[in-house]
């Protein structure tokens, strides 16, 4: 077994470009797209439960800060949010799965939730491998 | 000093081998072992059966009939009351053995065998199974039932699934893949593979635990204090434990004499050429290739082809070391990181520190990348 990271991006800076009317932002979906969206995530983490995968995962606030050292005895340097422009990272999951090709296909069925019209958003998933601690033998 | 819950997690694996060849579906008999188990907490400290083990298979096959009793529908009763055997003596050896097969069933994905044994053959509880893992309790909770429901549907044919190798891949995974939460899960795997060895004259189990035990007599000295990876060539061979290794090179010899040459057995004598030698300049290279040899030949796998030219490296040079580097495919885990290793003994640097950066960032430990990215760094002029 290993443990991936799934990031869903909204809008990102860098990466592949988005199917070509499958980025319309959430906010203009209707009410029941919306619905609809939510309800295939929970699913999905059931989905991912009942298989014995489903390690953890958490939405995020698309207002983030960035922060840096300020130099001795200084407050923090604080700047943003710049959501127009910065990667946003909408949520992480974190699974845990027998191959690498399971964790793509659970990423590609997770890219699938419906958005507007039903139709699949086809989100790019960033997946991730998470390095491990040291393997017991070595050759 | 062993303590009844020593005693029980000892017994209680071979309590469920029994009931589990009884006839009692899996799923029912953990429940009931798990009653049993509860049951001696209570009562042994007020005084231990003669025979614990009678003891709990009693109580825990009377505890599962009450299941199959109270749940089953008139006819399934009947038929189990049909079923069960004979009073007489049991055998418990073929009991745990079969239990093995049983968790190592080949409809379960490797992840899954594993967490089914070391739960029901293992005795370890799910948390600690979850634990050495890193997976929430809940998540381990459900992979082993999904592993029990498909056993359920399934069941083991007589002789036809009962693949040795199938287990003996299984220890190894255990062996090589925990963490190590409270339970060491690398000693755990020594001794369910110590309880497979007593229990079959095969030599692949008998390889594959002396390969287990030499790898664990190096143990010690893989690893700095700083938790930063030291390589075979810089461990300190005194912190090896020889004793361990010992044993290890006296079961190989008993394997090896079978005649049966397999690919644990091969890992394992190759392992023993290392444990042997006084310092890696002084290892028998030659006769290191020639097991490569065996075991390539054994396995085709690519990735000993790789281990193969990094001892080809050693034994003839890192010209031949690189020729025989070019028959390893692209893209096999550490080829950058033996290319680079290669390379940089032939005195190419430039090109080695590259590749070693680039094998940094493709390792799949954190241990492993920062000893990458030292290497690395060795050529960069300050």
């Amino acid at each position: 077994m290993a443990k991936y990271l799934l990031l869903k991006h909204y809008r990102r800076s860098s990466g592949p470009a988005p199917l070509p009317g499958t980025d319309v932002p959430m906010e203009q979906w209707t009410q029941e797209e919306i619905d609809a969206h939510l309800t295939f995530m929970d699913d999905f983490a059931d989905g991912l439960r009942e298989r014995g995968e489903f390690v953890d995962g958490q939405a995020l606030s698309p207002e983030g800060t960035f922060v840096r050292y300020g130099g001795e005895g200084k407050p923090p340097v604080t700047d943003g949010p710049f959501a127009e422009t910065k990667d946003l990272i909408a949520g992480w999951m974190i699974i845990d799965v027998d191959s690498e090709e399971r964790a793509h296909e659970a990423a590609a069925e997770l890219s699938a939730a419906p958005g507007q019209g039903g139709e699949p958003i086809c989100e790019w998933l960033e997946v991730r491998p998470f390095l491990t601690r040291e393997p017991t033998a070595d050759a | 000093m062993t303590t009844v819950e020593d005693l029980l997690r000892q017994l209680g694996p071979r309590v469920l081998g029994v009931l589990v060849r009884r006839g009692a579906d899996f799923a029912s008999a953990e429940d009931a072992v798990q009653e049993a188990l509860i049951e001696a907490v209570t009562r042994w400290p007020e005084g231990m059966p003669s025979d614990p083990q009678a003891w709990l298979v009693t109580v825990a096959w009377r505890r599962w009939l009450d299941h199959v009793r109270s749940e089953s529908a008139r006819h399934r009763r009947e038929r189990a009351d049909l079923e069960e055997p004979p009073p007489g003596p049991t055998e418990q050896a073929d009991d745990t053995l079969h239990l093995l097969f049983l968790c190592c069933h080949p409809a379960l994905s490797p992840s899954s065998a594993v967490a089914l044994t070391l739960r029901a053959v293992g005795g370890l509880t799910t948390r600690q199974v979850a634990e050495a893992y890193l997976v929430p309790e809940s998540t381990m909770a459900q992979r082993i039932s999904r592993a029990k429901r498909t056993i359920a549907e399934q069941g083991l044919d007589a002789e036809g699934e009962r693949d040795l190798g199938r287990v003996l891949r299984v220890l190894y995974l255990v062996f090589n893949e925990g963490y190590g939460g409270e339970v060491d899960l690398a000693a755990e795997a020594i001794r369910l593979a110590r309880e497979l060895v007593g229990q079959t004259d095969d030599p692949e189990a008998t390889g594959l635990l002396a390969l287990m035990l030499l790898h664990h007599a190096r143990r010690a000295s893989r690893f700095a204090a700083d938790g930063s990876l030291v390589t075979l060539a810089d461990q300190d061979r005194s912190r090896w434990d020889t004793a361990l290794a010992a044993e290890a090179v006296d079961l190989l010899h008993a394997a090896l004499a079978a005649d049966r040459l397999g690919e644990f057995q091969a890992q394992a004598a190759i392992a023993a050429l290392h444990a042997d030698a006084p310092s890696a300049q002084e290892t028998d290279w030659p006769q290191v290739v020639g097991w490569y040899d065996e075991l390539l030949a054994l396995t085709g796998s690519p990735v000993v082809a790789l281990n193969r030219a990094v001892a080809v490296g050693e034994a003839d040079g890192p010209q031949a070391g690189l020729r025989a580097l070019e028959e390893v495919p692209e893209g096999i885990p550490r080829r950058e990181a033996a290319h680079a290793f290669l390379l940089e003994r032939s005195g190419e640097t430039t090109q080695a520190a590259e590749l070693y950066a680039r094998a940094a960032a493709r390792a799949s430990s954190t241990a492993e990348r920062d000893h990458l990215t030292r290497q690395a760094a060795r050529f960069r002029s300050r």
